[in-house]
């Protein structure tokens, strides 16, 4: 398989998110934000095909249409209300990539409030429905403003459940709960070490282990070689830029 | 078949300051508008409202009339946060609890099956359990042991959904495609109001769209009021979307007290009549905002 070198930022990221639903077959992909939005649907049109996105209303839908595709324009396949919704989160048949306000080093979340719950200075959107998810089916998160603001060492509002707090929970948190990875337009994160905290996965390439390390809020897990993030293949970055994201909403959310 | 017809005063005069009063719609979607108009004029206060919160919450919180608000989310989907809700927070001016999307579903589900609450594994690990140190969990009673969220019952006093079609009889038909869980928050009132962009003859339904639309049965109602463009300026498909000229200029004028003045004067201290007049002639400064 040749690669492509020219990639930008921000189609780094989308590989990364693509990567997150390897291996997956007939599950409910959501993805919130553009890089997570083009990931889900690149890895449908190349490894995981038997992927089901949504169409961000009520519906699944065929295919994997661009970006910005008009409602009239996409082939529905099943009805998918919010009720529906929860049957699919609560039967784990769902892989997730949520934005994060604020994550830190054991795979909390946070977009409920800045600073103290009770009277914030930050009223964020809310908990909605992190605590749920992620005691239920894969979650991975997207952090698209990689600083030491959002990556901190510990949440101030915990509404996506890590790892130490279902530990604490106790087995019918952890049953089911799995933080995948994170993405940020730094690099790749995971929680696969002993203690389940955050490890440096790969950096996108651009990016230095020392900037990584600065932006952070907490001590990451760096392992002794760090990979840089995987380049895109040809085709792959013909299918962001000609197909799925022409407009090139991608580089209006990551720099290059 | 009872006539269930009502006027927005009617709904009002059947409301109390201090009820909890539950809102249908889900962020700013197919919100029963013209219903938290009228509470805005009129002299309810101390209310706990439950909602899957968009600018139903944020008005009502700006107007004083709000003691708690029951909430997952307060959202306008398009702009992220409700400006007059971020402002009761960061104030302290209001109550709050906060629960996972899906424990609001269980509870309006278990308060409308009179139960006292049902299981979820939703919320352990997170601080919703620690932030609301009333919920409860439960161990199960057979051999897995697991222990899980006792989500309670919310019960309310009162409910208003808006759907888009209704007959007088106060059967509702809704013809977007999602009818979130505005059943549940009539199953899990005392006293449950429709407000319909159209009053039609029950046997106009089965022209308007398939039986699935044809979903608030009359079992659940207790009055109906037609109020045309009453999701405004939420959406309200297929009849109308969302007004996101109208939202853009009701979130920047939130961010000045000069321009919120303007807001409400030409907005909301008006009857739904006039407020329906109102927003197709724009407050002056928001004319090129607005249109």
């Amino acid at each position: 398989m040749n690669e492509s070198t020219d990639a930008s930022r921000a189609e780094f990221c989308v590989i990364a998110c693509a990567e997150i639903f390897r291996g997956d077959g007939e599950v409910m992909a959501s993805a919130f934000g553009t890089a997570p939005a083009l990931g889900a649907r690149l890895a449908k049109l190349t490894f995981t095909p038997d992927l089901v996105l949504t169409d961000g209303d009520a519906a699944l839908m065929v295919g994997a249409p661009p970006l910005g595709t008009p409602p009239s324009e996409l082939t529905i396949e099943s009805h998918m209300p919010y009720r529906k919704v929860f049957d699919v989160v609560w039967s784990g048949r769902r892989n997730l990539i949520m934005m994060a306000s604020q994550i830190d080093r054991t795979g909390n979340q946070n977009i409920s409030a800045i600073g103290d719950w009770a009277k914030p200075k930050a009223q964020l959107v809310g908990v909605r429905g992190a605590p749920g998810n992620t005691v239920n089916h894969p979650t991975s998160y997207w952090v698209p403003n990689h600083s030491t603001r959002s990556f901190v060492d510990q949440v101030d509002v915990v509404s996506g459940v890590g790892y130490a707090r279902a530990a604490s929970a106790g087995p019918s948190a952890t049953r089911f709960h799995q933080i995948r990875q994170v993405v940020s337009n730094l690099g790749v994160f995971d929680f696969e070490t002993p203690e389940h905290v955050m490890r440096l996965r790969s950096v996108h390439p651009g990016v230095t282990v020392e900037e990584i390390v600065d932006a952070t809020g907490f001590a990451l897990v760096i392992p002794d070689d760090v990979p840089d993030t995987r380049l895109p293949t040809p085709e792959e970055l013909e299918l962001i830029r000609d197909v799925l994201d022409p407009k090139g909403l991608r580089d209006r959310e990551v720099k290059s | 078949m009872a006539d269930k017809r009502l006027s927005l005063d009617e709904l009002i005069g059947e409301l109390r300051s201090g009820m909890t009063i539950g809102i249908g719609g889900w962020g700013s979607r197919r919100k029963p508008m013209a219903a938290v108009r009228a509470m805005l004029r009129s002299d309810l206060t101390d209310l706990t409202v439950v909602s899957y919160g968009g600018p139903d919450v944020g008005l009502l919180c700006a107007a004083g009339k709000v003691r708690k608000v029951i909430f997952a989310f307060v959202t306008l989907d398009s702009i992220p946060t409700d400006p007059h809700f971020r402002v009761a927070r960061q104030t302290g001016a209001i109550e709050a609890m906060e629960v996972d999307e899906g424990m609001f579903y269980l509870g309006l589900l278990a308060a409308s099956q009179r139960v006292p609450f049902l299981p979820t594994r939703a919320g352990l690990g997170s601080d919703v359990l620690s932030l609301n140190p009333s919920l409860r969990t439960i161990t199960s009673p057979y051999d897995d042991g697991e222990v899980l969220v006792a989500m309670p019952a919310l019960a309310l006093d009162a409910a208003v959904i808006h759907v888009n079609r209704a007959d007088a009889g106060g059967s509702g038909q809704i013809l977007g495609p999602d009818p979130f869980f505005d059943e549940l928050f009539l199953g899990a009132a005392k006293r449950r109001y429709v407000t319909t962009e159209r009053l039609v003859p029950t046997e106009q339904f089965a022209s308007e769209g398939p039986i699935q639309t044809m979903c608030i049965s009359r079992l659940l109602t207790d009055g109906v009021i037609e109020t045309p463009g009453g999701a405004h300026f939420t959406a309200c498909v297929p009849d109308y979307s969302r007004d996101e000229p109208f939202q853009k200029a009701y979130v920047s004028a939130a961010g000045d007290a000069d321009a919120w003045t303007a807001f409400r004067e030409h907005y909301l201290e008006v009857d739904e009549a006039g407020y329906q007049t109102a927003r197709m002639d724009p407050v002056g400064g928001q004319q090129e905002v607005a249109r």
